[in-house]
């Protein structure tokens, strides 16, 4: 039996555990191809024309797994975290996939809910094996091998400062060199965004590539502990509902307040409802109270490299310029 | 402490009972206008849907009127409306606005807190418990009075001989309404009312295209935002019904399970081929209520969502499949600050003269026996 699982969304968050899952169950997990050209052309044809970038990509990868497996994986995830929500789109994926697709393989479409608790995660699991028609023990065998994996992709995540994609990817050699020493004088740049924005190399047009080329030290939210990520959280009057959106404004407020970052740039996708409000309370106060520059990068299928590429640098110059008379002022006043 | 709060449609009336009951003076923001888009269009996020935006419209035009508290609901997600307040608060501070801010949340198993945010109202004007449930009692009556007036002008707009009657009609009684300050003048009010509806002369054998309105909750309900699409509709001769009443949204939303009218969860029912659970907004309820029109024998069903509106871009994404089994046209228009009301207008038009079109080809085939 083949799985396929969509390179897009969620993956970029959960593919350690999936794949480990999946492969102790005796599946064959079959990944779609790296988010090119075909997949957008294939994403923007099928899908609503109202819904954002990353959910029309997710349609492409869709489409490029039919016919080379027996069903694809696309849980419906409703919340990730207790009392929280993933964006509607999410809640409605599955749907949105049979609605546009047409001759698709059977969809693997169990519910993951946790909005009532984190043990939730074993209905999901349980569910799983009864679709799949696998013993519990086995289920349950192969869930706690997983999650150890998916652990362990975190913690390497936190403690070298490392991307996802790096990890999955296998860059061993870069991992292992990717120590931040506080000695280095680079230029810090926290990188907000949604993971399967900022880590999609086609979607945000290598961003994260143009930015080590530049010799900047990054720092991503999934770079950031749970506790940093409460700390920061404590500003706002009102805990929000999005559990992407939460991690953006605690990594970005904590961030902020300890002073420990020289600019901040914001991906978003156009139309992203969640980002559209959190982007603007961390813009706002970044500017406004902190003084930090703040680079705000829309992406949808119609963004043009170059001026990409211009809005970027003339960013890196600013930070450049800023560190550079800080460097020059003299400690004597 | 002078209250103020957002318009969506005709809420105004119940709520300005509401809180005059309370004893709180009221300041009503001036009616939606190009002025209050323009004002609120500058000071909110760019990517913001529509109706945040028009709320901070409305806020600036009543704080310049002199209200100094504003009313505004909260909610737990995951549609991005349930964290407006939040950021209009920021926004109206950062504009350097000195105002309260009461955000009525939903309890979340927290039922003392949503007392307690009442209680910030009603203390301050020695109210009791039995002045709120009076209170709430007056402004219901009301809101039920307001669903009546809507339903019986959307019935008489098609048929009316002298064009426009019905909403001068329409519109004198909603002041009435507004201006009633003692409940039991509402007894003869709905005498006046049914009075008034009666003196409208109508063409009585004429049977107008039925068309649905379904969507979004904040563009079904402000004439503003949907471009007065119930009275465009009815100048064509087109019969119209929508899926949201205030009271309807208020007994589904905001009474307690146990008491919630039973067909609301039958009607969700339908939706689930299509959608099979909630995806926050009214996303779900807006496919089951083109099902439940179709059912009902309408000729066609019109969607309504502000641009980038999340859940229902996931409705959107069914409605061809219903559109196509349920063999019910229906048409999706999307509202933003752009919208324009000549476009609009021929796009509604185009839509009622193919229903029209496909009626006439379906009677004559009735007709010659095919």
């Amino acid at each position: 039996m083949r799985i396929g699982i969509p390179r897009a969304l969620f993956y970029y968050q959960y593919f350690p555990f999936w794949k480990n899952f999946f492969e102790q169950l005796g599946l064959e997990v079959v990944l779609s191809s790296p988010t090119n050209k075909e997949i957008l052309k294939q994403g923007l044809e099928f899908c609503v024309d109202d819904a954002c970038l990353p959910i029309k990509i997710f349609h492409g990868h869709v489409a490029d797994l039919i016919g080379k497996v027996d069903m694809i994986y696309i849980p419906r995830i409703i919340s990730i975290e207790p009392k929280e929500y993933i964006c509607p789109k999410f809640l409605g994926l599955p749907d949105m996939i049979r609605n546009s697709i047409s001759n698709i393989p059977h969809i693997v479409d169990t519910e993951l809910n946790l909005y009532k608790g984190k043990n939730h995660i074993l209905d999901h699991i349980l569910n799983l094996g009864k679709i799949l028609n696998i013993h519990q023990t086995r289920i349950l065998f192969a869930y706690f091998k997983a999650i150890k994996a998916q652990r362990q992709f975190e913690k390497l995540m936190i403690e070298k400062f490392v991307t996802p994609q790096d990890i999955i990817d296998k860059r061993l050699t870069f991992i292992e060199n990717q120590t931040f020493k506080k000695r280095r004088n680079n230029i810090k740049v926290l990188l907000l965004g949604h993971n399967y924005n900022i880590y999609d190399d086609y979607i945000s047009m290598g961003l994260i590539r143009k930015l080590r080329k530049h010799n900047i030290d990054l720092i991503t939210c999934e770079m950031v502990t749970k506790s940093q990520i409460k700390e920061g959280n404590k500003k706002l009057s009102k805990d929000l509902f999005w559990t992407l959106g939460k991690k953006t404004t605690g990594t970005a407020y904590y961030f902020l307040e300890h002073k420990k970052v020289d600019g901040i740039i914001h991906v978003a996708s156009f139309g992203c409802g969640p980002d559209s409000l959190v982007g603007e309370l961390i813009e706002k106060r970044a500017k406004l109270e902190y003084k930090i520059p703040f680079l705000y990068l829309n992406l949808d299928e119609h963004a043009g490299e170059a001026g990409f590429d211009t809005r970027l640098e003339a960013f890196l110059d600013v930070l450049e310029g800023r560190k550079h008379i800080e460097d020059n002022i003299s400690t004597y006043g | 402490m002078k209250i103020t709060f957002p318009h969506m449609g005709n809420i105004y009336v119940p709520l300005k009972t509401l809180f005059e009951s309370l004893g709180c003076e009221v300041i009503l923001p001036p009616p939606c206008t190009k002025k209050t888009l323009e004002l609120g269009v500058a000071n909110s996020p760019e990517f913001a849907c529509l109706p945040l935006k028009i709320n901070i419209g409305n806020f600036i035009e009543a704080i310049e009127r002199g209200a100094d508290t504003i009313v505004m609901a909260g909610g737990v997600g995951p549609c991005r409306f349930g964290y407006y307040g939040e950021v209009q608060k920021e926004i109206l501070r950062d504009l350097g606005y000195d105002v309260e801010m009461i955000i009525l949340e939903p309890p979340r198993g927290n039922f003392l807190d949503l007392i307690n945010k009442i209680k910030l109202i009603t203390t301050q004007n020695n109210k009791t418990i039995k002045d709120l449930v009076r209170a709430l009692r007056f402004a219901w009556k009301k809101a039920l009075l307001l669903d009546n007036i809507e339903k019986q002008s959307s019935k008489l707009r098609p048929r009316e001989i002298e064009k426009g009657q019905t909403d001068k009609v329409y519109n004198s009684l909603v002041k009435r309404i507004l201006d009633v300050k003692d409940e039991t003048e509402l007894e003869t009010l709905k005498e006046e009312i049914s009075k008034a509806f009666s003196k409208i002369r109508v063409l009585k054998n004429k049977t107008p295209v039925k068309v649905g309105i379904v969507g979004e909750i904040y563009t079904v309900l402000e004439p503003f935002v949907n471009l007065n699409i119930e009275k465009q509709l009815g100048e064509l001769g087109v019969e119209v019904h929508r899926n949201i009443y205030i009271t309807d949204w208020v007994r589904e939303n905001l009474l307690p399970s146990f008491l919630k009218p039973k067909d609301c969860k039958n009607i969700l029912k339908l939706a689930e081929p299509y959608i099979n659970c909630f995806v926050g907004g009214h996303g779900q309820e807006s496919i089951a209520q083109i099902v439940n029109f179709s059912k009902k024998g309408f000729d066609g069903v019109i969607h309504l969502l502000p641009f980038t509106c999340m859940p229902e871009i996931v409705a959107k994404s069914a409605i061809p499949r219903v559109s196509q089994k349920f063999k019910i046209p229906v048409m999706t228009i999307v509202l933003d600050e752009h919208s324009a009301e000549a476009g609009f207008r021929t796009r509604l038009e185009a839509f009622i003269d193919m229903i029209c079109h496909s009626k006439e080809v379906k009677n004559i085939a009735v007709l010659s026996g095919n």
